[in-house]
Parts: structure tokens; sequence; C-alpha cells
């Protein structure tokens, strides 16, 4: 059992860890503002596919660095204009979302690198194996400290908790929730440029394989706050480590392997348990999902 | 004339969304025109475009009415593609366990355990929203990965043939297959996989409409959907409603392994869902919520999923991923219908 837990498995860790921590710290400011964001996935994709693209067509990982936010941005733009404009059902409007970018990657990469659904190679030297891993660290306690000790997040955390009030206080609740819906997609588009211009050398097909919903998952288990949220992404990137570094070494007793499926459950077994009140109280912001309308 | 605004917003929405995959389609240097009418032309083709149309809307009917039981209880299932990946393993597992019993006997089992196992998996959200509160969007995100995982160990470690490089269960028993409908419609060939479960979506959709609109218990969840505290305060049990609606719901999702594995592929393929049960919101959405809806829309979305296969090949640069950019778009166009109300109440074109 010891050959499992080494350096290299910390290591693993903290490269799993990071899509999670940067989207879960998104979501987290969407969420916190009151718009639910099941569409990280989706942001993460368009950040994934677009970081790679504009890596390889311009050579230069930090400007595909900055489109792969930009990506995320227009996508969140479309949440928030549907879900605070038009009041559109939030969840419905990601599930959109999320099958929107299982699709438009595909459609982009079949027209301009006539493949089906993923990039060209980049070369190792266009490569940030470090840069997001470093944002990720410095993003914890930055965000601790914009949402708790700053004016703009106690108004984002008011819009959240009560929007009539903060509204009556004068705080323009519609522009706290652009602002926390649109930082979500900045960061899960990090997230998602991580994974193919930090992890990989490339974008592929639905790369994200369901990251975005781990965050999601974190950020509940995390309670919706910055550092648990963070725990929790460590968490969930260990089990995602070991299971990694398990398969072919760890037998049974019988002599089989350990089916990794049972480890791949954890977080969301975890999820439930803590949102059903098991291990202490996991209470999502008061106003979350509800659209706010102006009295007139 | 309220017959039509209920078909105008949802109409307009798939309009525009052709619309945007049409700039999309000019932009990447095609002809959008060609492409819509490789679409539509090679999916309502007979015999062979119209019979595989159908059967991708089979799956898509019984998700569709999943999500719209749910949603007139006031709930949102996310969880469809979990249950009816429960519901067809559940299906495979008698098939596979019983294959010796009569088809009499086999066929009927066989349907009961998809309901079953769909309903089940549906059911753990309702309970877990009805005693704890909590919220069953979350519970059924988690509970659909929970589904896949724990279906992938059973089909790998117990169900697989020793040596098959696919994850895939052994066959179903003979005696469990159901019959194509080629084998009674004239012309339709036999190698399409079109067969009874689409009758018997057909059939869910009569029964669902029965059931919310003319019986006490249908009456009681859609009470419960509009009005909560209301409902609570007529004597109704909130919690109790939930619970049927989420199971009814899942049971519904899961008869989509009655399509997929009593009558196309005779055994549980892991994965096999496309995308069936988000498409489910899309199709019950795009439905407003009614059987009659649901039937329509399910059609819409099977006809660009066989029509997405020939703008694939026979395009110059169109993916079949044109397919999913139509459907997000459409959903977020229903979903943020305001955007259409706002122009039209604005030249007086419609009265609230």
């Amino acid at each position: 059992m010891t050959e499992i837990f080494t350096i290299s498995l910390i290591w693993s860790t903290i490269r799993l860890s990071t899509p999670l921590i940067l989207a879960a710290l998104g979501g987290m400011f969407s969420e916190r503002s009151g718009v639910i964001n099941i569409a990280l996935e989706g942001m993460m994709l368009a950040g994934a596919f677009t970081a790679a693209a504009v890596t390889y067509a311009v050579g230069s990982p930090f400007v595909g660095l900055v489109a792969g936010m930009g990506a995320g941005i227009v996508i969140a733009a479309i949440h928030a204009i549907a879900c605070i404009r038009y009041r559109a059902d939030q969840v419905v409007t990601g599930t959109a979302i999320n099958i929107l970018m299982i699709g438009v990657p595909g459609f982009l990469s079949g027209a301009f690198f006539l493949s089906s659904g993923s990039t060209p190679q980049i070369p190792k030297e266009h490569l940030i194996p470090w840069t997001p891993i470093w944002i990720a660290v410095l993003l914890v306690p930055l965000s601790w400290y914009v949402l708790y000790k700053t004016p703009f997040g106690l108004r984002l955390r008011s819009v959240g908790e009560n929007p009539e009030a903060a509204d009556a206080a004068g705080v323009p609740v519609a522009r706290m929730r652009y602002a926390g819906v649109l930082l979500s997609g900045l960061l899960a588009g990090i997230g998602g440029a991580y994974l193919s211009i930090g992890q990989s050398s490339l974008f592929t097909r639905n790369m994200t394989s369901g990251r975005g919903f781990i965050a999601l998952a974190a950020l509940i288990f995390g309670k919706w706050r910055p550092v648990q949220t963070m725990l929790a992404c460590l968490l969930f990137g260990l089990t995602e480590a070991v299971t990694i570094q398990m398969q072919g070494v760890v037998k049974l007793p019988s002599g089989e392997d350990i089916p990794v499926q049972f480890i791949h459950m954890v977080p969301y077994v975890l999820t439930i348990i803590v949102l059903a009140g098991f291990i202490g109280s996991s209470r999502p912001p008061k106003a979350l999902g509800i659209p706010y309308q102006k009295e007139r | 004339m309220n017959l039509l605004r209920e078909l105008l917003f949802p109409l307009i929405a798939v309009v525009a969304a052709f619309i945007v995959g049409g700039i999309l389609i000019l932009i990447i240097g095609d002809n959008p025109l060609q492409a819509y009418a490789l679409l539509f032309g090679s999916a309502l083709s007979w015999p062979v475009g119209i019979g595989y149309t159908l059967f991708y809307a089979t799956p898509l009917i019984f998700t569709g009415l999943a999500v719209m039981v749910a949603f007139r209880c006031g709930l949102l299932n996310i969880g469809a593609e979990g249950q009816l990946y429960i519901g067809a393993f559940a299906t495979a597992w008698v098939g596979i366990t019983f294959a010796n019993l009569s088809p009499w006997l086999l066929i009927p089992l066989c349907f009961v355990a998809a309901i079953l196992g769909g309903g089940v998996w549906g059911a753990i959200p309702g309970v877990l929203k009805a005693r704890f509160g909590s919220h069953e969007v979350i519970n059924t995100i988690m509970l659909n990965f929970i589904a896949v995982a724990l279906l992938s160990y059973f089909t790998q470690y117990h169900y697989k043939t020793p040596g098959d490089p696919i994850m895939e269960t052994v066959p179903i028993g003979s005696g469990a297959h159901i019959a194509r409908l080629g084998k009674v419609i004239h012309g339709l060939p036999e190698f399409i996989p079109l067969n009874v479960a689409f009758v018997l979506a057909l059939i869910c959709c009569g029964l669902v409409y029965l059931f919310l609109w003319r019986t006490k218990w249908g009456y009681e969840l859609r009470a419960t959907g509009t009005n909560p505290s209301a409902a609570e305060y007529g004597g109704i049990s909130v919690r109790k409603q939930i619970i049927v609606a989420m199971t009814i719901s899942g049971a519904l999702a899961g008869m989509v392994g009655i399509n997929e594995v009593l009558g196309y592929r005779y055994r549980y393929y892991d994965g096999f869902s496309d995308n069936y049960g988000f498409t489910g919101i899309a199709v019950a959405l795009l439905g407003r919520n009614h059987p009659v809806g649901v039937i329509i829309s399910a059609l819409l979305f099977a006809v660009l999923q066989r029509g997405g296969i020939p703008v694939d090949a026979f395009t110059e640069h169109v993916t079949k991923d044109i397919v999913q950019v139509l459907q997000g778009t459409i959903i977020l166009f229903v979903a943020a219908e305001a955007f259409f109300r706002g122009p039209f109440a604005k030249f007086g074109l419609l009265k609230r």
C-alpha cells in the first residue's frame, strides 16, 4: 500500500485539483450572487478549445490563455443575459450551454482543422504547465479576501441572499449578478485552458469529461466557501490521483484489480450525503436560482 | 388563440436556432440551405430515413415524458440519463438471468425490470428532497455519475464475456427480444431497429395524459407543481407528491432500456445513451410539457440526430456537431422566451 503514497501522488493530486479549484471558485462567485451555474462544464470546454486553438495558431500560450478566459466569459455572458435579463430558468439554460459546448468545439475544429473534434498537437515549448497552478494557488486567498473583506464581496453576497434588501440599500442587483457569472466564466475558462495547454498538448473532444460537474460538487461540498471548496477540490483530486496510481499496482487479496469505479463515485456520494445534512449542513445562498425582478 | 400562442414561441425558437446555425455554417464556408436540405431530406426519406428517425425518437419520447411529469410537479429532473441506464441494465439483467423462460413471461418481466430500475433511481432524489429538502437538481446530477460508475463496474467485472474488448454484457436470451416493426409494416426493412418500444412510447403519452389530467392523483401532482403551499393547505401531501412524481419520472426514463436492450442491441452496452436524458429536457420544454408536444419535439430532435449523419458526410466542412449546436440553441431560445416576448409586445402583437 505504501508505494502509492509518494511524492508523485502529491504532484498528481495538485495537477488534477487545479482545474477543479479554478472552476469551483468561479462557480462560487456565480452562485453566491444567486445564479445557479451548472454550465461550468461548458465554460471549461470553451476555455480548453479556444486556448488550444489560439495557442496553435499564434504560437503563444499566454495569448492562448487569455483567449481561453475570453471564451469562458463569452459563454458566461450568454448564461448571464438569458438568466438575468430574460429571467430564463438557470438550470435549463446551463443544460443548454453544456449541450451547445459539446457541439461548438467539434463544429469549429471540423471547419478550421479538418479534424473530428480535436486541435492539432501543440509543441512542448508552447505549453504552460505551471502558470494555471500558481493562479489557482493565489486565487484561494484572493477570492476569500474579495468575498469577505471588500465592498464588492459584501454586495455580491447580499444579492445572493436577499436581493430585495440589497436593492433597497442601493446595490445594483443585476450588475452584481452579471459580475458574478462573468467571473465564473473567466475562471472556468482558465481551468479549461489548463487541461488543453497545461496538462496535455491539444484539445480533444469532450476533454473535461465531467470535471465541471465535479467542481460543482466540490463547491457544494465546500459549502460555497473558498477555503472549504479548495479542500474539497484537493480531496476529489486526490481520489482521482489514487485511482490512476492504483491501477495495476494494488490488488485485492484475491489477486484482482480493485475496481476503480467505486473510487470514481466518492465525490458524488459525498456530495449527496453532505447536501442531505448528514455531515454538517450545506446551505445554498437563499436567493439561489430565483430571478430578480425590480418592483415597478 | 391560446393554442396558437402555445405553438408560436416554440416555433419561433426553432426557426431562430436554425437561423443561428445557418449563419454559423455560412461563416465556415458552406451553404446552409444545402446542409439543411441534406438534413431533412435524408431524415424524412421513406423507408430508411423515417424508420431510423422514429427509432431515434423513441428514447426521446420516454425521456421527454419523464422530464415533463417531474416538471408538472415543480421538479427539474436532470437525472433521466442515470435513470435510463439503470432501467436498461435492470432489463438486461433479467433477460440474461432468466434467459430460458418463455417469452410470454420473460418479456413482461423485462418490462417491469426497466420500469422498476428507473423508478427506484428516480425515487432516490425524490426521497432526499422530501425527507431532507436537498435540491433534486444537484442530487440527480450526482446520481447520473454514480449510475454510470456502478453499471460500468457490473458490466466489467460480472456480466461481460471474458476477453471481450467492448464494454458490453453477454447477450440476453432470445425469448426477451421484442419484435421490430419491419416485421409488420410493409416496405420497412427489418434491419432498421425501430421496434415495439415506439408503440409503447406512444401508449405512454396517452397514459401520462390520462393520469395527469383525468385522475385525482394527477390533479394533486399538478396542484403541487403550480402552488405547493396552496396544495399543502388543501390537504395534499407535498412530500408524497414529490416522491410519486420522481418515481414515475424515473420509471418513464427507465423504459428507454426496453427500446435499447430488448429491441435493438439485445445486450447492455456501456455508455449507449447519446445524451437522451439531457435531450429529454429540451423535448419537454419545447413540447410545452404536454404529451402531444413531447411527441412533436421528440420527432424534431430525432430528425436532427438522423439528419446529422449525411450532413457530416456530404458537406465540405460541416460536421455532425451541428446537431448539438442546434439543440443547445433551441433550448436556450425556448428558455429565454422573454427575448422574443419583448419585441412582440412592443408591436402589440401579443396581448397577455
